[in-house]
C-alpha cells in the first residue's frame, strides 16, 4: 500500500516533469517518425506542427475551466481567441505598433471585454448562456468578416507584417522560437489553472459545478465566481489568440467561427472534462488528427480504397465528429476517463 | 375478507429502495394495499411517502419488487405501468397550466369510454370551466381537475398524493366525498397529513419512517390520540 | 416607399427562413431538452436532396411540378434524418441533455464534413423554378418572387403546425410533454414517441428551410445551415423555447430587425442589432417573449 502510494506519488509528480524534459528536448532531436510527423522532430514542419498542437492544448484547457471546471457551456469561446489574434495583428500590421505595446493592449482587451460580456451573459444559466456566447461570438465573427475600414481584411484574412514583428519570431528558420513560445504558453496556462483550481475560489467553482443551489443556499455569490472564471479562461484565450498569430503568422477568420469553439469541445469532452491531462490530450490528439489525417487522407493507402470509402476517410472532421460522438457514448470522462478505468488502484481526486 | 377478490392484494411493495443523488430515500420499504377501500400512508415529512408513490409509477429509479395485480412494474417504463390500470393525482396537482380543462381530461383519457359522466358529476365546475385555462383555475378547482383525471378510467387502483394541501375547508370537504365516493369502486393508496380525512376514508394505514414501514395496519391505530402523536410526530391530533 | 417595401419583404422573407428552422429546435428543446446542433444538418439534407432528386429522380426537375417533386424529396429526406438521430443517437441517452448536446454537436460536424467529402465545399448551383426567378410589383417595389415563396411556406407551416398542436391528439401530448414530461408519462402515455414525432417535424421543416433556402441563394454549400442556425437560435431563445407562435414573432422579428438596420446603417449592424435584442429580451425576461408553453 506504502509502496504504491509512493509509486503514485512519484508518477504524478514525475510525469509533468518527463513531459517538460522531453518537451525540452524536441528541438534538439534528430527522431524521425515517418507516417506520423513530416519530419525529423526538429525540421521546421515538425516543430511547427507540434507548436500548434501545444497551443491547441493551452486553448483547450482555457476552454475546461468553464466546461469542465465550472460547468459553463460556452459557445463562444472562439470569440477570445480571435480578438487576442486581431487585436495584437491590428495594432502591429495596421497600426505600426511594437509587439510589446501591441501585447499590453491585448491583455487589457483580453481583460475588459470578458468582464463586461460576462456581466451580462452569466445572468442567464445554462442554455441561454450557450445561446448568448454563441450570439455575440457570431457577431465578432460577422465583425471580422465585413472588414470594418479594411481592418480585418474579411474573407482573406490578415498576414502578420509591420516594423514591429520580431526578426527572432518570424522566418522558417525560427520556427524553433515559435516552439518555445507555443509550449511557454502552453505550460502558463497549465500552471495557471491548477494555480487556480486549487485556490479557494476554485473549490467554489467546483461546488458550483456540482450543485449550484447548494453554493447559493451557503450565501456565497454564484455569479461572482462564475465571472473570475470566465475572466480568467478568456484572458487565457486571448493571450492565446497573440500567440496563434505569431505561430501562424497571421489571422484568418476560421479562428472566429462557431465551429472553432465547437472544436475545443470536442477536444475537452474526447481528452476528459475536468480532469488535469483530458483536455491537454484531447487538444494535442485532435490538433495532430485534424493536420495529420489530411495527409492520410492523400496517402496511398487510402488512395487505393474504393471512392465510398475515400471521401470521408479524406475528411479530417468527419472522422473527428464520428469518434467524438463514440465517445461520448462509450467513454463517459473521456481518454482520461479510460486511463483512470484501466488503473483501478487510483484515488478518485482528479 | 371472505371476497376472493380482497384475498389477493392489488399493489405489493417489498423491499424497494430508492437513491436520488446519492441520498437513500426509500430503505427497503415493503407493505400491501388490498384491493379494496382507501390505505392511507402516513409519515413525518421528509419520511418517503411521496417517493413511495412515485418508485410505484416508475418515476424514480427503483430497486427491489412492485407488483401490480400480480405484475411485476420495476424494470417498465412508467407509461406501461400505469396502463396497467393506475390513476395518479401528485402532489403539486401536475395541472397543465396552459391546456384548458377540457384537454387536460382528454390527455388522460386511455382508451375505452372515458366518463366524463362520473367526473362531471363529482365536480360539476369542470363542465362548466371546460374551456378555460388550468393555469388560471384556484388550488381547489385544479386539484379537482387532478382527481377527475383519475376517475376517467376505469383504473384498478388511484395513488392520490396530498389532496387536500394547501386546500380551503369547504373544498376539503368536497375532495373528501369524491373520494369516498370513488373508493367505494376503486381502491385507494392516499398520502395524507389531515387525520381527520384519514379517519373518515381510511381503512388501513401504513406508517412509513425514514423510507422503511414503521406500522402498518387498521385505521382504529388512530383513535388511540396518544399512539398516534408518537407514531406521526404531530402535535395535536384532532 | 418602394424601399421599405423591398425591405419588408425581404426581412419577412429572412424570418421564413428563420421560422422554418426555429419551429423544429424550438418544439425538440421544449419537449426532449435536446439543444440541437444537428439541425443545420437537417437543412443541408433538405437542401442536397432536393437538388440531387432535380437532377437525378425521375420526374423531379428545377422547374413546375417536378421542382415541388424534389423539393419533396429533400424534405423526406430530413424527416427521416430527424428520426433516424432521435431513434439511433439521442434516445439511448435519455436524461442525460449535456451528452446529448454533444452528441448533436459532433454529429453536425461530422455530417457537415460527409457532404463536403461527398459533393465537395464549393457551392452547387441550385434549381430555380423560371417564376422563382422574376418579380412582382407591390406597392411600387419589384419584389423578387422567391421573398413571397418563403413567406408563403412559412405560413402554411405555421398554420399546418399550430393546427396539429391545437386539433390532434399528438398535438395535445407535444404540448404538455412541454410543460411537464413526466406527468404526461404518469397519465399512460408514451412520451417517447411524441420525441420522434418532434424531430421529425423538425427534420421535415428545417429541410424545408434548406430547400427553399437554396433557392433564395441560388446555390447550396455544405456549411450552409450553420450561420442560419445560429440566428435561428437566438430566435428560439427570444420567442420563448416550446412555444411555436413564440417563435414566428421572434423569427418575424429577427428578420426585419437585421433587414432595416443592415440597409440603413451599414453591414452588420443589422446582425449586431439582433444580438443587442436577445440581450434586451433575456435580461427582461428570461425566458422568452411567450414563455415556456407550446
Amino acid at each position: 500500500m506504502n509502496a504504491r502510494t509512493t509509486t503514485r506519488t512519484l508518477a504524478r509528480r514525475g510525469a509533468p516533469l518527463l513531459l517538460a524534459l522531453v518537451l525540452l528536448a524536441v528541438p534538439y532531436s534528430t527522431l524521425d517518425v515517418p507516417v506520423l510527423l513530416p519530419g525529423p522532430l526538429n525540421s521546421p514542419g515538425t516543430l511547427q506542427l507540434i507548436a500548434v498542437c501545444l497551443l491547441f492544448a493551452g486553448f483547450a484547457l482555457s476552454y475546461d475551466l468553464l466546461f469542465g471546471r465550472t460547468g459553463l457551456l460556452s459557445f463562444g469561446h472562439a470569440l477570445y481567441i480571435a480578438v487576442g489574434s486581431y487585436t495584437t495583428n491590428i495594432a502591429v500590421t495596421r497600426g505600426g505598433w511594437s509587439l510589446g505595446a501591441a501585447l499590453a493592449l491585448t491583455a487589457a482587451v483580453g481583460l475588459v471585454l470578458p468582464a463586461v460580456i460576462g456581466a451580462v451573459a452569466l445572468r442567464v444559466n445554462g442554455i441561454a448562456f450557450a445561446m448568448v456566447t454563441l450570439a455575440v461570438a457570431q457577431l465578432g465573427s460577422i465583425i471580422v468578416l465585413s472588414d470594418p475600414d479594411g481592418r480585418t481584411g474579411g474573407e482573406e484574412g490578415l498576414a502578420l507584417g509591420g516594423a514591429g514583428v520580431p526578426a527572432f519570431l518570424s522566418g522558417v528558420a525560427n520556427t524553433v522560437n515559435l516552439y518555445w513560445l507555443a509550449l511557454g504558453y502552453a505550460a502558463l496556462v497549465a500552471l495557471a489553472i491548477a494555480w487556480s483550481v486549487a485556490s479557494e475560489p476554485g473549490r467554489v467553482w467546483a461546488a458550483i459545478r456540482e450543485n449550484e443551489r447548494r453554493v447559493t443556499v451557503l450565501g456565497l455569490p454564484v455569479l461572482r465566481f462564475r465571472l473570475m472564471a470566465y475572466v480568467l479562461a478568456s484572458l487565457l484565450a486571448t493571450l492565446g489568440g497573440a500567440v496563434h498569430l505569431l505561430v501562424m503568422g497571421g489571422s484568418t477568420p476560421q479562428i472566429t467561427t462557431s465551429d472553432f469553439t465547437l472544436g475545443l469541445l470536442v477536444m475537452v469532452v474526447l481528452g476528459g472534462a475536468g480532469s488535469r491531462w483530458g483536455a491537454i490530450l484531447g487538444g494535442v490528439l485532435y490538433t495532430f488528427l485534424d493536420h495529420r489525417l489530411a495527409a492520410l487522407g492523400t496517402s496511398g493507402a487510402v488512395a487505393d480504397l474504393p471512392a465510398v470509402l475515400r471521401a470521408p476517410l479524406s475528411e479530417p472532421l468527419f472522422l473527428l465528429g464520428a469518434l467524438f460522438v463514440l465517445a461520448v457514448y462509450f467513454l463517459p470522462g473521456g481518454l482520461a476517463g479510460l486511463a483512470g478505468r484501466l488503473r483501478p488502484a487510483r484515488d478518485g481526486a482528479p | 375478507m371472505n371476497d376472493t377478490t380482497a384475498a389477493a392484494p392489488l399493489l405489493e411493495l417489498a423491499d424497494v429502495h430508492v437513491r436520488i443523488a446519492g441520498s437513500h430515500i426509500l430503505q427497503g420499504i415493503g407493505f400491501s394495499v388490498p384491493a379494496q377501500g382507501v390505505t392511507a400512508l402516513l409519515g413525518r415529512n421528509g419520511a418517503g411517502k411521496t417517493t413511495t408513490v412515485k418508485a410505484i409509477l416508475g418515476l424514480v429509479p427503483r430497486t427491489g419488487s412492485i407488483k401490480v395485480g400480480g405484475v411485476e412494474t420495476v424494470g417498465r417504463p412508467t407509461h406501461a405501468i400505469v396502463r396497467l390500470g393506475l390513476g395518479y393525482a401528485p402532489e403539486d396537482r401536475g395541472i397543465f397550466a396552459g391546456l384548458t380543462v377540457a384537454e387536460n381530461l382528454r390527455l388522460a383519457e386511455r382508451g375505452g369510454e372515458p366518463r366524463y359522466d362520473l367526473v362531471h358529476e363529482l365536480f360539476p365546475e369542470l363542465r362548466k370551466r371546460a374551456g378555460q385555462r388550468a393555469g388560471t383555475l384556484s388550488g381547489g378547482q385544479q386539484q379537482m381537475v387532478a382527481i377527475g383525471r383519475t376517475l376517467l378510467n376505469e383504473n384498478r387502483i388511484l395513488l392520490v398524493d396530498e389532496p387536500t394541501k394547501g386546500l380551503a375547508p369547504r373544498i376539503v370537504t368536497e375532495v373528501a366525498e369524491a373520494l369516498e365516493r370513488a373508493a367505494s369502486a376503486v381502491p385507494i393508496l392516499l398520502v395524507e397529513q389531515n387525520l381527520h380525512l384519514v379517519r373518515r376514508i381510511a381503512g388501513r394505514v401504513v406508517v412509513v419512517e425514514q423510507g422503511a414501514v414503521a406500522h402498518a395496519g387498521g385505521a382504529d391505530l388512530l383513535e388511540d390520540a396518544a399512539r398516534t402523536r408518537e407514531l406521526l410526530g404531530v402535535g395535536r391530533a384532532r | 416607399m418602394s424601399t421599405i417595401v423591398l425591405l419588408a419583404l425581404t426581412g419577412l422573407g429572412l424570418g421564413a427562413l428563420y421560422f422554418l428552422i426555429a419551429s423544429g429546435l424550438s418544439l425538440i428543446f421544449g419537449l426532449a431538452d435536446v439543444l440541437n446542433f444537428a439541425h443545420g444538418l437537417f437543412l443541408a439534407v433538405g437542401a442536397y436532396g432536393t437538388w440531387w432528386a432535380a437532377g437525378h429522380l425521375p420526374g423531379a426537375g428545377a422547374s413546375g411540378a417536378g421542382f415541388w417533386l424534389a423539393v419533396l424529396f429533400g424534405v423526406a429526406a430530413g424527416a427521416l434524418a430527424g428520426v433516424l438521430v432521435e431513434l439511433v443517437l439521442i434516445r439511448p441517452l435519455y436524461a442525460r441533455p449535456i451528452e446529448q448536446v454533444l452528441v448533436t454537436v459532433g454529429l453536425g460536424l461530422a455530417g457537415v464534413a460527409l457532404l463536403r467529402a461527398v459533393w465537395g465545399s464549393d457551392p452547387r448551383q441550385f434549381p430555380k423554378p423560371s417564376w422563382a426567378a422574376g418579380t412582382t410589383g407591390v406597392l411600387g417595389a419589384q419584389v423578387p418572387n422567391d421573398r413571397f415563396l418563403l413567406i408563403g411556406a412559412a405560413a402554411v407551416v405555421l398554420v399546418a403546425l399550430l393546427a396539429f398542436l391545437r386539433r390532434t391528439r399528438y398535438g395535445l401530448v407535444v404540448r404538455a410533454g412541454v410543460e411537464d414530461r413526466a406527468m404526461v408519462a404518469a397519465l399512460g402515455i408514451n412520451v417517447r414517441v411524441a420525441f420522434t414525432l418532434v424531430f421529425a417535424i423538425g427534420g421535415a421543416a428545417a429541410a424545408l428551410a434548406g430547400a427553399l433556402g437554396g433557392v433564395y441563394f441560388g446555390n447550396v454549400t455544405p456549411g450552409q445551415g450553420g450561420s442560419l442556425l445560429i440566428f435561428a437560435f437566438i430566435v428560439v431563445v427570444i420567442g420563448g423555447m416550446g412555444s411555436v407562435p413564440g417563435s414566428a414573432v421572434a423569427a418575424v422579428l429577427v428578420g426585419l430587425v437585421q433587414q432595416f438596420a443592415n440597409y440603413y446603417t451599414g453591414a452588420g449592424v443589422g446582425e449586431a442589432s439582433v444580438v443587442l435584442l436577445l440581450a434586451a429580451v433575456l435580461l427582461a425576461r428570461p425566458a422568452g417573449l411567450a414563455g415556456r408553453t407550446a
